[in-house]
């Protein structure tokens, strides 16, 4: 048992070789489907105006896709600084108990905190469901070392295909062109609706749909903020009154 | 204080790393800062996530109904439909993600090829 050596004394090539298992541990089932997902940024980036370079900044500063979709769409409808700042927040308080739930995993004594600040930039969806799946088979004192080459690798990679799929996306025929801005609300429309816990969520989304594009109507500019208010905000008294009425 | 209201080249990068950039990461360094001390089961987190969940769904809609480019050319009802269709496909094969994005594809394409409105 690795966990049981009195105090493991490791030589630098033992934290590559747990870095590089990270690194091909993120060639993956979830990995493949993110990566089509960022197609779809690309495609959309491009759509939206941006240059190819906004593209992939945005992808690796910002790397949670729900984030950097929200932030295109804020762009796309004329949000104002604020206005958009706020609604990437609002889309990403979700990532802060994600990090809270993985950073005991991967944490020792001798840890030093700025390792655990910079891995924590590369935690969304994707890669912090492959961690939870697979930090418990690495020994724990080179888990930082893993998830370095897990979650930095699918960043890089994913930059890269934003930039690949930027570059080619003037060129596509229409149909194919058109399948490409549709993968970015399929993958969302799927992926939201399965890693929602609770009904609260599966209500919320529903209201959502329906709110962003009557809110687009009547309220350009803040549309995403009144519907994700109005929508989140109804789905949550839905799942309290549900719970008031099984508790009596 | 839009995207592109003031005409300078760093105008839309500084917009990215505030509203992008500090966004996001101010949620995930407060994740390493409090560390073990939140439970993932509190209330507040449900209220948290329907909020974002019903913000990420607007732009969605958004998405499919307002879409850009030549997602636009296509009519609304086939761009609907063929997100019903995926998200049914989606619940049907064990909630395979995969599965929603090919068939929602399937059906977009097959409907552009038979009525050619890609002209």
């Amino acid at each position: 048992m690795m966990q049981t050596d009195p105090a493991p004394v490791h030589a630098p090539s033992d934290y590559w070789r747990w870095y590089l298992r990270g690194v091909v541990a993120s060639a993956s089932v979830p990995g493949l489907i993110l990566t089509s997902a960022f197609i779809g940024f690309g495609g959309l980036a491009r759509e939206a105006g941006l240059t190819l370079l906004q593209a992939v900044l945005m992808t690796g500063m910002i790397w949670a896709l729900p984030a950097k979709v929200v932030l295109l769409g804020a762009i796309m409808t004329g949000a104002s600084l604020p206005a958009a700042a706020f609604a990437v927040a609002l889309s990403s308080v979700r990532l802060a108990p994600m990090v809270v739930a993985l950073v005991p995993e991967m944490r020792t004594e001798k840890t030093r905190p700025w390792v655990l600040y910079l891995l924590s930039h590369f935690v969304a969806v994707t890669s912090w469901v492959l961690a939870m799946e697979k930090l418990r088979h690495v020994p724990r004192d080179m888990r930082t070392a893993y998830y370095g080459g897990l979650g930095g690798t699918l960043v890089l990679v994913n930059m890269i295909v934003v930039a690949v799929v930027y570059g080619i996306a003037g060129s596509l025929p229409p149909g194919i062109s058109a399948g490409l801005l549709l993968l970015t609300p399929i993958y969302f429309l799927t992926s939201l609706w399965g890693s929602s816990r609770e009904s609260a969520s599966h209500f919320a989304m529903l209201f959502g749909l329906v709110l962003g594009p009557v809110m687009h109507v009547i309220a350009p500019g803040l549309d995403l903020l009144i519907a994700g208010a109005l929508g989140g905000g109804a789905a949550f008294l839905i799942h309290l009154h549900r719970r008031g009425r099984a508790r009596a | 204080m839009t995207f592109d209201a003031i005409d300078t080249w760093w105008w839309p990068y500084l917009f990215i790393l505030l509203a992008g950039w500090l966004a996001t990461d101010m949620w995930r360094f407060l994740g390493v800062y409090l560390g073990g001390r939140v439970s993932e089961k509190s209330e507040a987190l449900v209220l948290v996530r329907a909020l974002a969940t019903a913000l990420v769904a607007a732009v969605i809609g958004n998405l499919i109904v307002f879409p850009s480019g030549a997602l636009a050319d296509v009519p609304l009802w086939v761009r609907i439909f063929s997100a019903v269709v995926g998200f049914a496909a989606f619940l049907a094969i064990r909630k395979s993600i995969l599965a929603g994005i090919v068939a929602a594809e399937a059906v977009l394409l097959t409907a552009i090829y038979l009525f050619g409105q890609m002209g």
